[in-house]
């Protein structure tokens, strides 16, 4: 019998990337949910913001595009990222849409934040996954109130979670120069990573402002102007600090 | 027949007794599935010659693009002395003319062509040459236009239909030059001579007075490329005993032919493998060395990479940067299963390491999904650092090809020695959209080019009344193109017959001959139809009722993004085009083909097509190949393959090209993250049945550096549509076409 479809649930999508070679192992094909509840000062995607825009799908037409890109994932051991924006803020579609690509046997990567309390449907979404692509904004609160707009709180605890239950998760760190490159703190997080199971990888991605256009675009003010791009002598340095 | 030189090949099959290079293939080569750590680097002696070409290649840009012509001599097969780079260095040797970059004149294709190129360079042909060819002796060129009939005259100055090979050599015919070494030159005039004594019948009909001229002149090419190659001191008579020799023997049956033709593209077929087989028995014996073998085949791609022909601006303006497609084809796979991956196809692309990247010759991957892990990633690799590969789908050709075909020029598949083209260069369908609306009247000068019919006056198109004009003037467009290619391909084989090329190919009767018509404006076409069906287009008139302008309201659905609404639009167009060609009788019965491929043509169609009902405005390059307009693909790379992929092969036989560029950081964080990726998107993209693609690797700011300071970039190699150019050699209007290209990357 045909699965009962619950059209009514909707997405709210940004775009996709039909192929993403950096969010995760393999070529993914990425979709970028609508909508964000942080303010990163350097977030590259501003116009994800706004929770009530985007283009509206239901899980099976989701499902059909992402279908499509099945010989590609399948030969590079990719599979499907769920980004945005903030893919968490839309659970009930989530719940919605996981089953339905674990059944296909497409791999899935959520790249969160992580911010959210551990409900029970945050408990849900997180056994469907099969990797996280964790963005620890700063592991000095101070700063990533200031930088990002909210507490670390939640993401700490988010990542401990996944580390209790073991599952497999990638810890990003955006570098910003003279914000989150500071010894300190950098070896704070590491000593915070090394206390976690599940980290298969740890990716230091360097602060950068291509995405400076869509804030101006909006008519917003970018409060990072005379922040330098992190250069790959920045990068190199963190990785070492961190012993990667 | 046994020769001494066949010492140590396996004689099984027919390949002793009947002019079978595939038998001999397939008998004796050795498939190779490993990596590419065998490879060794350029030998002193090479790392000497190669430097001396650079130095000419420097004097030749300084020069103004050519370096030296001899405007007096018209060339053929055996019209020079020998010449030499550096006699002592040189291991292969051969040049076009007496000296490297030299370029010769080929009249027999219209001599007003080549006053024009040669006064464009500033040299000046010989006045007896110019009385000669003027007053005595009748050229390709003459002949076609005695024969155009004013519809097509009219078609060919609107720009309906463009660059027609009417004014310059078609080309596209590969002689399969490994016949030279592997069977030496007597053995094949022996053949051609028994041919000759069946084509004497008692009906000598007008076509076998034609086919017996034809073999008398290939047996007289012949003789002429074994006199040639006596200049060098070589009897190639008798087969090639060794690597030196069989590398030696088919180059020379290559440089016969462009002595002898000045084609758009002078293909050099599928020779890796087939080299390799003596390369293998020479290093078993002892005899060389993996250092002499990369040497030979280093010097071989040297000599290749040498080829010139002097060409008109106008010619420049289709196909820039001065190419010569000497597409080589390369890997595959065999009926049998095993692949035809050797030692050697690795040598081939790692010319590009040992002497830096370089347009020619068009290296072309016959990619399978069952290639060895070894070599995809090899070529992976390569095309990373050097963008100068294409990749072709060797798992959908081979179905109707077999296992011994090459590509000519870009995309055009052919059984070496078994087939051959009628290049047909392309009809614009863009206009032919935008002559349907304006009821055969052309957007840009309100003449009167196809026959008159009621022209659409509604303010708003409707999309069934544009599909049904559309396809009416399809049809007339179908019939005027096959016309003119007819007159051509009568006057080409009449005035400028490719004698050698076709000396080097089975019996004219066995010969499959395609008629290679194409399409320019494909994405343009279904972007405006799709507008006009699902969003509102608002027509512009001028005061003679002429459309000039369209507005679009609301959005559509647009080629390139996967979206069935848009793609379906694009392959109902191809196949009904098509069907319309064959509807035409062809000259010598060929078989109707269809190409979608534009090579750099896509900027000069643009620019002589006014606005589209798509948005598209006047003058702006169309998409190269099927290629999406830039920037309307809005879902990264892997949609636009899916939706190039639904473009039917088998309505487009003569190949669906697809130029793909790509940030290095887009593809991926790591080396081997990036060579992963591009080869699971290779094996996924002709999956899905795909064509061919064009790989590029490189950032937008190394090619505005290289547009500003081209004297640091003297190398730098990039892929457009079907084949590699230099891109400083690119004139400006095509370098931002190609920086304005999608560069696909993540921000």
């Amino acid at each position: 019998m045909a699965e009962q479809v619950n059209k009514n649930i909707t997405a709210k999508i940004h775009s996709f990337e039909s192929f993403g070679a950096v969010d995760g192992p393999g070529i993914r094909f990425v979709v970028f949910f609508q909508g964000c509840s942080l303010r990163c000062k350097y977030c590259h995607n501003r116009d994800t913001w706004p929770i009530n825009a985007g283009m509206e799908y239901n899980a099976d037409e989701l499902i059909a595009k992402i279908n499509r890109y099945k010989n590609y994932f399948t030969v590079s051991g990719g599979g499907v990222t769920l980004s945005g924006g903030e893919p968490l803020l839309q659970q009930d579609f989530l719940l919605e849409l996981l089953p339905k690509l674990k059944k296909l046997g497409i791999h899935i990567a959520i790249d969160t934040s992580g911010s959210f309390p551990i409900t029970d449907k945050i408990k849900k979404i997180i056994e469907l996954a099969d990797l996280f692509l964790l963005d620890i904004k700063c592991i000095n609160d101070d700063i990533c109130k200031d930088l990002v707009g909210v507490s670390n709180k939640l993401e700490l605890e988010f990542a401990k979670y996944l580390s209790d239950i073991g599952k497999d998760v990638w810890i990003r760190q955006v570098l910003v120069p003279g914000i989150t490159d500071n010894k300190e703190d950098l070896l704070k997080l590491k000593e915070f990573i090394s206390n976690l199971s599940n980290v298969k990888k740890i990716e230091i991605l360097a602060y950068h402002d291509l995405g400076k256009f869509k804030w101006e675009n909006l008519g917003c003010n970018y409060e990072l102007e005379d922040v330098p791009n992190a250069t790959t002598e920045d990068v190199a340095r963190a990785k070492k600090i961190l012993g990667i | 027949m046994d020769f001494k030189q066949w010492e140590g090949f396996n004689k099984a099959g027919e390949w002793t007794k009947e002019i079978d290079v595939r038998g001999f293939i397939q008998s004796n080569y050795t498939p190779y599935e490993g990596d590419s750590k065998f490879l060794v680097g350029a030998t002193e002696k090479t790392k000497k010659l190669w430097n001396e070409v650079l130095d000419l290649y420097k004097k030749e840009r300084e020069n103004g693009g050519v370096l030296d012509a001899d405007c007096k001599t018209p060339s053929s097969i055996n019209a020079y002395d020998a010449g030499y780079i550096n006699k002592e260095l040189e291991e292969i040797v051969g040049l076009q003319t007496d000296a490297p970059l030299k370029r010769a004149i080929m009249p027999n294709g219209g001599i007003r062509i080549v006053e024009k190129s040669a006064e464009s360079y500033g040299f000046k042909v010989d006045p007896e040459t110019e009385y000669i060819y003027h007053n005595l002796r009748k050229t390709h060129n003459d002949g076609v236009f005695e024969v155009y009939t004013p519809d097509i005259r009219a078609a060919r100055s609107s720009h309906l239909l463009t660059g027609l090979p009417d004014g310059y050599g078609r080309g596209r015919i590969i002689g399969d030059y490994r016949r030279v070494a592997l069977y030496g030159v007597d053995r094949l005039i022996e053949e051609k001579k028994l041919e000759l004594d069946i084509l004497n019948t008692d009906e000598f009909t007008e076509e076998i007075i034609r086919n017996r001229e034809e073999v008398s002149d290939q047996i007289k090419a012949l003789n002429d490329l074994k006199a040639m190659a006596a200049k060098y001191g070589f009897d190639i008579s008798q087969p090639a005993s060794n690597a030196k020799e069989a590398i030696q023997w088919l180059y020379f049956g290559y440089l016969g032919a462009v002595k002898d033709q000045n084609g758009a593209a002078m293909s050099l077929g599928r020779t890796s493998t087939f080299l390799d087989i003596y390369i293998e028995r020479d290093l078993k014996n002892g005899t060389i060395t993996e250092e002499y073998a990369q040497e030979l085949i280093d010097q071989f791609i040297i000599k290749l990479r040498l080829v010139r022909f002097l060409r008109a601006p106008e010619y420049n303006s289709l196909f820039s940067g001065d190419p010569v497609w000497v597409t080589e084809s390369i890997g595959g796979m065999g009926i049998d299963g095993r692949t035809l991956v050797t030692k050697n196809s690795f040598r081939v692309l790692h010319t590009l390491d040992n002497l830096g990247p370089a347009p020619e010759p068009n290296l072309t991957v016959l990619w399978s999904n069952n290639l060895p892990k070894g070599f995809k990633d090899y070529c992976a690799d390569i095309s990373i650092r050097t963008s100068s590969i294409q990749y072709e789908n060797d798992d959908l050709m081979r179905i109707t090809l077999g296992d011994d075909y090459g590509i000519a020029c870009c995309v055009s598949a052919m059984r070496i020695g078994k087939q051959m083209q009628f290049f047909g260069a392309r009809a614009n369908l863009a206009k032919t959209l935008l002559y349907a609306i304006n009821g055969g009247r052309d957007e840009n000068s309100g003449k009167q080019v196809a026959p008159k019919f009621e022209p659409i006056t509604s303010e708003y198109l409707n999309y069934d009344e544009v599909m049904e004009k559309f396809d009416q003037m399809m049809e007339y467009v179908a019939k005027i193109y096959i016309k003119a290619l007819n007159a051509i391909h009568y006057m080409h084989d009449k005035y400028s017959y490719e004698a050698l090329e076709m000396a080097l190919h089975d019996r004219d009767e066995d010969i499959l001959r395609t008629m290679a018509c194409g399409v320019a404006g494909l994405s343009v076409v279904a972007d405006s139809l799709s507008a006009i069906k699902y969003a509102k287009v608002k027509v512009i008139r001028d005061e003679t009722g002429l459309a000039v302008d369209y507005q679009v309201e609301g959005d559509f659905p647009k080629y390139g993004n996967d979206d069935d609404r848009v793609d379906e639009i694009a392959v109902n167009v191809v196949k009904s085009f098509m069907r319309k060609l064959q509807k035409h009788h062809t000259y010598r019965h060929s078989k109707h083909t269809l190409s979608i491929l534009t090579i750099t043509s896509n900027v000069v169609y643009g620019k002589n097509t006014g606005n589209t009902p798509d948005g598209r405005r006047a003058g702006e390059p169309f998409g190269p190949g099927a290629n999406p307009l830039h920037g309307r693909d809005a879902n990264g790379a892997l949609a636009v393959m899916n939706t190039i992929a639904k473009l039917p092969y088998e309505y487009s036989e003569d190949g669906i090209s697809f130029t793909f560029s790509i940030t290095p950081a887009a593809l991926g964080k790591d080396e081997e993250t990036k060579i992963n990726n591009l080869v699971s998107m290779l094996d996924g993209y002709f999956k899905q049945t795909g064509h061919h693609i064009n790989v590029n690797v490189f950032n937008r700011e190394l090619l505005l550096d290289a547009m500003d300071h081209p004297e640091n970039y003297p190398q730098l190699t990039i892929r457009v549509s079907g084949y590699a150019v230099n891109f400083i050699k690119l004139t400006r209007e095509q370098q931002l076409d190609v920086i304005n290209r999608t560069i696909h990357e993540r921000i």
